[in-house]
């Protein structure tokens, strides 16, 4: 049962395992509430602030601007930019481009899904990394190329590919690691 | 003397945040009184971060691949008198390189000329007079004359005559018009769009402020794929500006005419792109596209007149109206009229964006402009038009640049993506790569597009792993007969293109793959194998060391052996072997 659709439940319940705290998006649905067609605008200014669009927000969306439920998850399984999972701290998008394609991004994908030791579409068991996939990231010419958190990098290779992903941990575990000092 | 950092997304991960710290800090030590500005993308994205340097006397130097170090030399030695310096500089107003002489620029005239975020160089560089001289001189019929002198077709892809569509829409009755731009810039490979769009936004706002006058609209909407967040952030401030100086708002220019244009993102769906599905997805649905006619021009974005067009189409209409219809027809060929701008990528030593006359041959853009194959090694193929589009071989690059001749090879003209492979890419991949992109972007709607591409994939994937069976290209050639007869939309009737100039055009590649079970490119996992020569192996071990599933194993003194059960053919022993080795070879 993934589904937000049925009928009146007890939807705190069925997906306690995302809750989320639904305040959070109270000012989105106000901004939109009556102006038609913005549904997509809402999805987006939703997913900016879960990370993600957790199923129990597709559903108060739907019950707060009177849109079928169906319609909602709908438009979110439809476009590639919605998740219905959450995302680590660092997005990265490799891109899957015919530029980037024929400039062997799939070994950069081996690459990655070795550093990372996740496929694509998975999320680190730490959640520091996502590991996904772009239709294109808009450098062609520096392909091939990925993305961490809107930074782009490219020319890549597997090994410098690797070498940033290790950086970003790095600095992610000092962090951590004074966080806990203090 | 001046200085002009570019910082279009290219530069930017290239590196050009760093050159502009660096900048700003030799300013501020040496003290010298220079105004450095941003500005968007010449286009030479091989040679990102690029700085100008702009001396008193109005001579531009532009030098390459700087770091904030050379940018502070760059600066020093200039300043001293002493530039420009030979060693980065990769062209100049008095010896414009390679690269920007075949060039003709019309859309990107003010690409990397002026800070984007800046109105008034844009009207400094005669921006917005299109608009003031339509508006005060010119009658809606007018500018329609004038597109028709012009013979603009729109860029999007197809072609089809700007002034027919803004006349249909012009002619409809009713009192809400639209006004829709398209931004979706879907192709994977092609970034024409956003270059504009983050290098001279207000050139596409002057176009549309045009074309809202002439259609009666009075609502413009951008539809930009959220992927581009600098070119919808440089939109923003672009509206925001004109709104300030009236360009945009209520009764612009005393005219009485009103236009608001705001900006939705899109959320990452090739088939948005398509007219229909655009409309579908700005109205918060799913993009599906639905059967035409009715045209968007009749019943669009919620069901009123709607005239759509792509970002290139508007940023040529300013220069039409300042210019004349007549000098933009000068340009081109008697059926293709003008310039086209082409995102240059792929194996090619000079990639980027360029401007070129219409009629051009491919030899010349890619040879020329582009600077041949990267490596120097063997040209293969170029491709237009991305996943509607096909491949071009190396007989046909002497193919001049129009609609009609691009369509005769079998790809399109597109909007303008051009990837160029060599030897090493195989088309049978290509094939399939792209049929893999429209199978999973199909919105499903149609049976043709949603079941027929996949069966198209299912067969190129099991002649990519050594399972390709006789008749198998035939039957390619039967389900993108049906396809293309019968998709509902321009997505599936153009999937099969790919896959049709492939079959035409390499037809031994895929007799090889199917008949030998050998990938003549060498690239087709299933049908290599990697092997160490004994011989050459000077037991180094960086191989097994880098290997990413560790299936290579040997010793000090002993030839190191690959074992190929284990062996995921992603050649990184091929590429760490040193070259004076040379010990791996693929068969
Ligand atoms: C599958 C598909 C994708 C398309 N993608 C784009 C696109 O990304 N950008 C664009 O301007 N036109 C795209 N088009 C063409 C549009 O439907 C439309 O023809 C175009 O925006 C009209 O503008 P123009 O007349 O200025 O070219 C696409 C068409 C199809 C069938
Ligand atoms: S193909 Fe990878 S950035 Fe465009």
């Amino acid at each position: 049962m993934n589904c937000c659709c049925q009928p009146d439940r007890n939807w705190e319940e069925i997906f306690k395992q995302d809750k989320v705290d639904l305040e959070m998006i109270t000012g989105v649905l106000n901004k939109y509430r009556g102006e038609e067609g913005s549904l997509i605008a809402v999805l987006q200014e939703t997913q900016a602030i879960y990370g993600y669009l957790p199923m129990l927000a597709l559903r108060y969306i739907a019950d707060e601007l009177g849109i079928k439920a169906a319609k909602v998850y709908g438009a979110a399984t439809f476009y590639t930019q919605f998740r219905l999972k959450p995302v680590g701290k660092y997005l990265i998008l490799l891109c899957e481009g015919t530029a980037c394609h024929v400039n062997g991004a799939e070994r950069l994908e081996i690459a990655l899904a070795e550093e990372l030791k996740i496929e694509k579409g998975e999320t680190t068991a730490d959640g520091v990394f996502t590991f996904d996939t772009a239709a294109c990231l808009g450098c062609c010419s520096l392909a091939p190329v990925m993305m961490i958190n809107g930074q782009a990098y490219g020319p890549l290779t597997p090994d410098s590919a690797r070498k940033i992903i290790r950086d970003i941990y790095a600095r992610e575990k000092a962090d951590q690691e004074r966080g806990q000092a203090v | 003397m001046k200085l002009r950092l570019g910082m279009g997304s290219c530069g930017i991960a290239a590196g050009a945040l760093d050159v502009w710290d660096g900048i700003k800090e030799e300013l501020e030590q040496s003290g010298l009184d220079l105004q450095a500005a941003p500005t968007g993308c010449v286009g030479m994205c091989h040679h990102e971060p690029l700085l100008d340097v702009i001396e008193d006397d109005g001579s531009v130097y532009t030098y390459g691949k700087v770091n904030a170090e050379r940018a502070k030399e760059i600066i020093r030695t200039h300043k001293a008198g002493k530039g420009p310096l030979e060693d980065y500089l990769v062209s100049s107003s008095l010896q414009p390189n390679e690269f920007l002489q075949a060039q003709f620029r019309v859309a990107l005239r003010n690409c990397g000329r002026i800070n984007p975020e800046s109105i008034d160089e844009y009207i400094a560089a005669g921006g917005y007079q299109a608009l003031y001289k339509v508006l005060k001189t010119m009658s809606g019929d007018d500018v329609i004359d004038e597109l028709k002198i012009s013979g603009l077709g729109g860029r999007g892809g197809a072609g089809f005559p700007t002034w027919f569509k803004w006349n249909a829409t012009r002619n409809e009755t009713g009192s809400q018009k639209y006004l829709v731009c398209n931004a979706d810039e879907g192709d994977p490979g092609a970034f024409m769009d956003r270059s504009l769009l983050e290098s001279d936004p207000h050139s596409v706002l002057e176009g549309m402020a045009i074309a809202a006058y002439v259609i009666g609209a009075s609502t413009g909407v951008i539809y930009c794929r959220a992927e581009y967040p600098l070119a919808i952030k440089r939109l923003q401030i672009a509206i925001a500006q004109a709104e300030e100086k009236g360009y945009l708002g209520e009764d612009i220019l005393g005219s009485g005419f009103h236009l608001t244009i705001r900006i939705k993102q899109g959320a990452g769906a090739f088939v948005c792109g398509e007219e229909t599905a655009l409309i579908a997805s700005l109205e918060g649905e799913r993009g599906m596209p639905r059967l035409k006619p009715p045209y968007p021009s009749e019943k669009g974005y919620w069901n009123r007149p709607t005239n759509i067009n792509n970002v290139e189409t508007f940023a040529n209409v300013p220069w039409i109206i300042n210019s004349g219809g007549a000098a933009f027809a000068a340009i081109g060929t008697t059926d293709s009229k003008g310039t086209k701008v082409f995102a240059l990528a792929g194996k090619i030593k000079r990639g980027g964006l360029v401007e070129v006359p219409m009629g051009i041959s491919l030899r010349d853009i890619i040879f020329k402009v582009g600077g041949g194959i990267k490596d120097d090694r063997q040209f293969k193929a170029v491709q237009l038009g991305g996943p509607s589009g096909g491949c071009i071989p190396e007989r046909l690059l002497d193919t001049p640049v129009d609609y009609k001749s691009i369509k005769a090879t079998g790809a399109i003209m597109g909007s303008g993506g051009m990837i160029v492979v060599d030897e090493a890419t195989c088309m049978v991949d290509m094939a399939r790569y792209f049929l893999d992109f429209t199978q999973k972007e199909s919105c499903g709607k149609c049976v043709q597009c949603r079941i027929g591409t996949k069966r198209m994939l299912e067969v190129l994937e099991r002649i990519c792993e050594g399972n390709g069976q006789a008749g198998d290209v035939a039957l390619l050639q039967d389900l993108a007969a049906e396809i293309k007869a019968a998709a509902l939309c321009g997505l599936g009737n153009s999937a099969p293109n790919p896959v049709l100039t492939t079959i035409e055009y390499f037809a031994e590649e895929y007799r090889a793959h199917i008949e030998e079970k050998r990938c003549p490119a060498k690239q087709c996992k299933h049908l290599i194998t990697f092997v160490i020569d004994p011989v050459k192996c000077k037991s180094c071990g960086i191989c097994a060391k880098k290997c990413p599933v560790n299936c290579i194993t040997g010793e000090k003194k002993q030839p190191y052996v690959i074992e190929q059960e284990k062996c995921i053919k992603c050649g990184t022993c091929l590429e760490v072997c040193p070259t004076k080795f040379a010990a791996v070879s693929v068969d």
